[in-house]
C-alpha cells in the first residue's frame, strides 16, 4: 500500500488508468441507459417510471460508496499516515455529494407518480438527506483545512475523523427500509437474489458498472489536479524564496 | 402528467450532473497539470 505513497509512482499508474476507466465507463452507462429506456418492458404496476431505476440505483450506490471511500481514506490517513489518502478523501467528496443529490432528486421524481408525493420524511429518504449534509460538512472542513495549509493538499486530522465518524450513517441508510416503516420499497437485490424480474433488471448491471468506472476516473482526475496544484504551490514558494 | 415526463426529467438531471462533473474535473486536471509543466520548464 505504501508503494503508492510516492506521488510520482501513483501518477505513472493514474495517467493511463484515467482514460481506461473513463471511456468504457461512459460507454457502459450510456448503453445501459439507452437499453433501460428503449429495450426493457414497462413494469405491470409502475408503468414507464420503473426506468428511473437504471440511474437512481447507481446514484445511490455512488453516494454511499463515495462516503465509504472517504472513511477508508480517513482510516489510512489516521492510522498509516498515507499521504495520498487525504488527497483521495478530498477528491471523492464533491462527486460523492453530487450523486447523493442526484439520488435524492431522481428518487423524488420517481416518488411523485408512484407514491403521489415528492417527499416523505421516512428512514431511507431522511438518512440519505443526512448523507448529503455530511458531504457538505466534509467539503467545508476540507476546504478550511487546505486554506490553513494542512499537509500537501490533503485534509486535516479533524476532517478525517469527521469522515470516519460519518460512516456510521451508511449502514443506517442500508437498513432503514428494514428497521422502519417506509414508503420506499424494501431491499429488492440481496445476496440471495433479486425480486426484480430479469427482463427489467439486466440494464442495471451495465449502468452500475459504467457509473462505477466513470466515478473512478473522475476521482483520479481530481487527485491528479490536486497533486499538480501542490507541485505548482511548492515551486512558487521555492521561486519566491529565490 | 405523463409518466414519460418524469422519466425524462430524472434522466436529464443525471445526464446534466454527469456531464458537468466530467467537464469540470477534466478542465481542472488539464489546467493544473499544464501549469505544473510550465513551471517545471522554467525551473
Amino acid at each position: 500500500m505504501h508503494r503508492f505513497a510516492n506521488p510520482a509512482r501513483f501518477l505513472k499508474i493514474a495517467r493511463p488508468l484515467t482514460g481506461w476507466l473513463f471511456w468504457p465507463g461512459l460507454a457502459l452507462l450510456l448503453a445501459g441507459s439507452a437499453c433501460g429506456l428503449w429495450l426493457t418492458p414497462a413494469d405491470y404496476l409502475q408503468g414507464q417510471t420503473v426506468r428511473i431505476l437504471y440511474i437512481h440505483v447507481p446514484a445511490a450506490w455512488l453516494g454511499m460508496g463515495g462516503w465509504t471511500g472517504i472513511a477508508i481514506a480517513a482510516l489510512m490517513q489516521l492510522v498509516w499516515r498515507h499521504p495520498l489518502a487525504a488527497v483521495a478523501g478530498r477528491a471523492i467528496a464533491a462527486p460523492g455529494a453530487l450523486f447523493t443529490a442526484i439520488c435524492l432528486a431522481t428518487g423524488s421524481i420517481w416518488g411523485r407518480p408512484t407514491w403521489g408525493t415528492w417527499w416523505e420524511w421516512d428512514g431511507r429518504m431522511t438518512s440519505m438527506l443526512v448523507l448529503l449534509f455530511l458531504y457538505l460538512g466534509y467539503i467545508a472542513l476540507a476546504n478550511a483545512s487546505v486554506r490553513q495549509g494542512a499537509g500537501q493538499g490533503g485534509v486535516s486530522t479533524v476532517t478525517a475523523i469527521f469522515g470516519l465518524v460519518g460512516a456510521v450513517n451508511i449502514p443506517i441508510i442500508n437498513r432503514s427500509v428494514v428497521w422502519w416503516n417506509s414508503l420506499h420499497q424494501g431491499p429488492s437485490i440481496t445476496m440471495r437474489g433479486s425480486s426484480i424480474d430479469m427482463a427489467i433488471l439486466w440494464p442495471l448491471g451495465l449502468t452500475l458498472l459504467g457509473f462505477t468506472l466513470w466515478f473512478g476516473a473522475i476521482i483520479l482526475m481530481r487527485m491528479r489536479a490536486i497533486l499538480a496544484q501542490n507541485k505548482v504551490e511548492a515551486r512558487m514558494q521555492r521561486l519566491a524564496r529565490g | 402528467m405523463q409518466q414519460w415526463t418524469f422519466v425524462i426529467a430524472a434522466y436529464a438531471v443525471t445526464l446534466l450532473g454527469t456531464a458537468a462533473a466530467s467537464w469540470q474535473s477534466w478542465r481542472a486536471m488539464c489546467r493544473a497539470e499544464a501549469q505544473a509543466e510550465q513551471l517545471a520548464d522554467r525551473a
